[in-house]
């Protein structure tokens, strides 16, 4: 797999999704999946919640993280493997929706920029990690 | 029945209304053509689509995107009887055109990114969710009919 295109690097990505006002995914997700609600019932997930934002900033960090080496994914990613697995226990049709909110929020701030093909190169990513993040769960 | 409140019929009415329907139309099916590569196999005799550049310079994708989007003008025009409106496409796409309705989703989920990159910030968490619940709603009334 090649790696994500230049114009949509993980730094860019980190800096749009986190200081953008609707740049919360997870919060675009909630919205339209609110399915996805029922596994933050321990967090004050409303509008401007300084515990969605943090959290918002971690998920987006591991999937930096994960961008920078995507032939070891299955390495970078394997704490992260073990805590979905055995303690958060997220069905993993959630990945789907997180990633085409992500994909969504990057649109909103790239605008013309997202063009189909960083998109394509991007969803792909989001699929290969969402699959290895959910390796461990049987 | 699918319940509409007046927010939502109005955020409907003024995305459709402010779009350029030869524009987006034609964005979202070669973005589709693009992220979805299956997705070509219905469009064999539409000439050159070998790579991005040459489906998105593909006059009769943009044609056809414009069309579909057209076509979207009728669930905005009968947003309480979208199911009924879309009998006879959803015949179509499943008898004629032998479309898997899987893809339809696929479809929905690119109009909504390029419909999110043309609006920026102003397609909200609430206008996307309201989009998405227009969409999800005409991709289920289209795969109705397949039996």
């Amino acid at each position: 797999m090649n790696a994500p295109p230049e114009a949509v690097s993980p730094a860019g990505w980190v800096s749009g999704s986190s200081q953008h006002p609707s740049g919360l995914s997870s919060f675009r997700m909630f919205a339209s999946y609110p399915g996805t609600k029922t596994y933050f019932s321990h967090l004050d997930i409303g509008p401007g919640s300084a515990h969605l934002s943090s959290h918002g900033k971690k998920i987006v960090l591991a999937i930096a993280e994960g961008a920078k080496d995507i032939s070891q994914l299955t390495v970078t990613l394997a704490p992260l493997q073990t805590l979905h697995a055995y303690q958060l226990r997220i069905d993993p049709t959630n990945f789907k929706l997180l990633s085409y909110c992500l994909l969504v929020t990057l649109a909103c701030y790239m605008g013309e920029g997202f063009t189909p093909e960083a998109h394509a190169a991007i969803d792909k990513f989001l699929s290969a990690f969402s699959a290895v993040l959910a390796e461990k769960y049987r | 029945m699918v319940e509409w409140t007046e927010q939502e019929r109005s955020i409907i009415t003024n995305i459709f209304g402010n779009l350029d329907y030869e524009d987006v139309g034609s964005k979202a099916l070669s973005r589709c053509l693009i992220v979805y590569p299956w997705t070509q196999r219905y469009f064999a005799s539409f000439g050159n689509l070998y790579n991005a550049e040459a489906i998105k310079t593909n006059p009769n994708i943009a044609a056809h995107g414009t069309k579909v989007l057209h076509g979207l003008d009728r669930a905005v025009k009968n947003m309480d009887n979208i199911k009924a409106t879309y009998a006879e496409l959803s015949v179509l796409h499943s008898e004629k055109l032998h479309v898997d309705p899987d893809n339809f989703k696929l479809l929905a989920d690119c109009l909504t990114i390029v419909i999110a990159a043309k609006l920026g910030s102003a397609f909200s968490p609430e206008i996307q969710a309201t989009f998405q619940k227009f969409l999800a709603v005409v991709v289920s009334a289209l795969g109705r009919q397949y039996h």
